[in-house]
């Protein structure tokens, strides 16, 4: 569905209408993402995000799979083999570089993305389901980048891999055949890092298919925007070609830039040294930590250190970490305001600067930190106030708060920011 | 019954639900109720797909437990006569680190000392060693809460407050008798099968 201003797809010669009668491919991504898409006219940068996760996808896919063709996925000689890519292999080490720091850039645009929405409220209706479909991604990232760590077969890789599949073992009676099951063995060996190459194969393009599907999902109501209120006339949109192509375009340079910064004068800074160290069965790290975009749920996880109701700290912890990220999925009917934007939302706008964002900072940087004092009191109020956000305060918010007035229209609001500028017909 | 006669009854029943089946076509958008023979072809077929999808989906399942040769290494003798009192080495069963220590009569008595309706996990020192064996602490060197390795087996490394073992992951300290006392984990270090095979020489597995 579109707009019915919406530019109609003309294919321009022989070969063109040829193809349209048989396969309209030029004529589908005319209307996805050419001039056939209306969009509103006012999107700021922060609109960027979905394209650049879409690029960043790509960077992962094209340098995943020439990694593949160097890297051998079996316990004795995966590390030399990650080494010999490093060392031996023609711009091996710039391919690896690419992929392993193109999987931070991937999750910094994707965690930008996930504020953007819940910023402007894209989570509400009629946009619930593109907002589930992107948790979907989210999960499916989260458990592609988890088994991609481990490939390198490194100290981290390896206990890693132990800590994360001993989540599962902390389940009641199910827990440790499932953990065994998953590992293929009662420790991480060659049989699970096998599987987890062949998965971590597997699933970004599972991830591709789920794209689809979130971009379908947008389209019918078409994209939000800064002020919230929905487009009433061919005014209040412009078509995305040749208009957000261009502004797209720019984010992308940016993103590349500082991707190119990483990889060519920070390549190991996100990393940690220890994943350097082939792995030990037989030695614990002193700290395990994750990948940076892992801290924040690694703290949620340790932040329960006693039973609760004959309920295990462990299990507690567990499922806290995955009810935290699930929670989201609720999101639509815990905020029930009927404003969209933060930017008419006086008292949810405090709550998002000075309550969510550093309280998701103060957990990121509490799971990166060894489980000691303070970090662990830190991670546990920082733990209570991200739940009680949701659980609480957003709903409470919702009920007495008194939004600012809405813009009539979003050509209103564009043109209200340009005093001087009177409210007139577009020619 | 002679068979043609019996193949000429299956013939019948066959044309007769085929005439029911017309039947139900030419009725077909009336809501009748009832239930029809296509319903019951409807639910056999389904069902019968049903379990061929299951049938199919457990082989595809299963390939993913541990395979014979990861089983196959399933036990390990261990000659324990040159560990001294107060010390302990860290050997391999079944792919993950085993600790054997050989408790000192201070370690002993420190473990009975504790009263086990005071553990989160009771046991007591007898139940996690071999009956006349007391001195000997067998258990797997991986922290039931994460699955870490704990310190303290190897000479210089810390111990714990309770003496016994510490996993540096997320702070479990583990007594002398490798019961946790301390932080997340939930339950004793898992003390595996295991049996003398001789005063010296332990059989794990
Ligand atoms: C969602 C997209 C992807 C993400 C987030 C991702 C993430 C990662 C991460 C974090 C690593 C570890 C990097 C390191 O520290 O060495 C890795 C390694 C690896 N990935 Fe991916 N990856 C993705 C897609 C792919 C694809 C499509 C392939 C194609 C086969 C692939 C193949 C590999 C290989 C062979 C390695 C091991 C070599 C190495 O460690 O550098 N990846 N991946
Ligand atoms: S793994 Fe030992 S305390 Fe967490």
């Amino acid at each position: 569905m579109s707009f019915p201003w919406a530019n109609e797809y003309k294919p321009s010669n022989a070969f063109t209408r040829y193809l349209d009668e048989r396969l309209p491919l030029p004529r589908f991504v005319y209307n996805a993402v050419g001039a056939g898409y209306p969009v509103p006219r006012n999107l700021n940068y922060f609109w960027n995000f979905g394209v650049l996760a879409g690029v960043a996808l790509m960077v992962q896919i094209v340098t995943g799979i020439v990694l593949a063709m160097h890297y051998a996925a079996e316990g004795t000689i995966a590390f030399a083999s990650v080494e010999h890519i490093m060392r031996d292999v023609n711009a091996g080490w710039f391919i690896r570089y690419a992929h392993a720091n193109g999987a931070s850039m991937f999750f910094i645009v994707v965690y930008t993305h996930i504020f953007r929405g819940l910023f402007y409220g894209s989570y509400k209706p009629p946009r619930e389901m593109v907002w589930h479909l992107g948790l979907v991604i989210f999960l499916l990232m989260m458990a592609t980048a988890f088994m991609g760590y481990v490939l390198p077969w490194g100290q981290m890789s390896f206990w890693g891999a132990k800590v994360i599949t001993g989540l599962f073992g902390a389940i009641p009676l199910v827990g440790e055949p499932i953990q065994t099951w998953l590992l293929g063995g009662f420790a991480p060996d060659n049989a699970a890092l096998n599987r987890f190459f062949s998965l971590h194969y597997l699933l970004p393009f599972v991830i591709l298919g789920v794209i689809i599907l979130h971009i379908w999902a947008l389209h019918i109501p078409g994209s939000s925007n800064p002020t919230g209120v929905e487009v009433k006339s061919e005014q209040d949109t412009v078509p995305f070609h040749p208009y957000y192509t261009a502004k797209d375009g720019v984010g992308v340079a940016a993103f590349f830039l500082l991707f190119a910064s990483l990889v060519f004068f920070a390549p190991n800074m996100l990393g940690h040294p220890d994943n350097y160290i082939p792995a030990n069965p037989m030695s614990t790290p002193a700290h395990i930590v994750p990948e940076w975009y892992f801290w924040p749920f690694y703290a949620i996880l340790r932040a329960f250190t006693v039973d609760f109701f004959f309920i295990p700290a462990k299990l507690l912890g567990v499922l806290a970490m995955f009810a935290s990220i699930l929670l989201l999925f609720f999101l639509p009917w815990l905020d029930t305001s009927a404003v969209r934007s933060g930017h008419y939302r006086p008292l949810f706008r405090k709550f998002f600067w000075f309550g969510l964002v550093p309280c998701v900072i103060i957990l990121a940087w509490c799971g990166g930190a060894p489980a000691e004092e303070p970090y662990v009191i830190i991670s546990q109020i920082a733990s209570a106030y991200y739940f009680a956000h949701f659980l609480i305060i957003l709903p409470i918010i919702a009920r007495v708060e008194t939004p600012k007035p809405l813009p009539n229209s979003i050509t209103e609001a564009v043109l209200a920011n340009h005093a001087g500028t009177k409210l007139q017909p577009a020619e | 019954m002679d068979r043609k006669a019996g193949w000429a009854k299956v013939e019948s029943g066959i044309m007769e639900s085929m005439a029911s089946l017309t039947e139900d076509s030419a009725t077909a958008g009336g809501d009748q109720g009832g239930v029809r023979r296509r319903d019951f072809i409807n639910v056999a077929a389904a069902s019968f797909a049903g379990v061929g999808a299951v049938s199919v989906a457990l082989p595809l399942i299963n390939q993913m437990n541990p395979s014979a040769d990861v089983l196959a290494e399933a036990s390990t003798e261990v000659d324990v006569s040159a560990i001294a009192p107060g010390q302990a080495i860290k050997t391999i069963f079944r792919k993950q680190p085993l600790f054997v220590r050989h408790l000192t009569p201070a370690e002993i008595a420190a473990a009975e000392k504790v009263p086990t309706s005071e553990l989160r996990d009771p046991q007591s020192l007898e139940d996690r060693t071999k009956a006349g064996h007391k001195q000997w602490l067998v258990t797997m060197g991986v922290c039931t809460h994460l699955g870490c390795v704990p310190l303290g087996a190897a000479a210089g490394e810390v111990k714990g407050e309770f003496g016994g073992y510490f996993c540096p992951c997320h702070g479990s300290h583990y007594d002398t008798a490798g019961r946790i006392r301390k932080g997340p984990a939930p339950t004793n270090l898992m003390v595996p099968e295991y049996a003398f095979t001789s005063p010296t020489v332990i059989k794990v597995g």
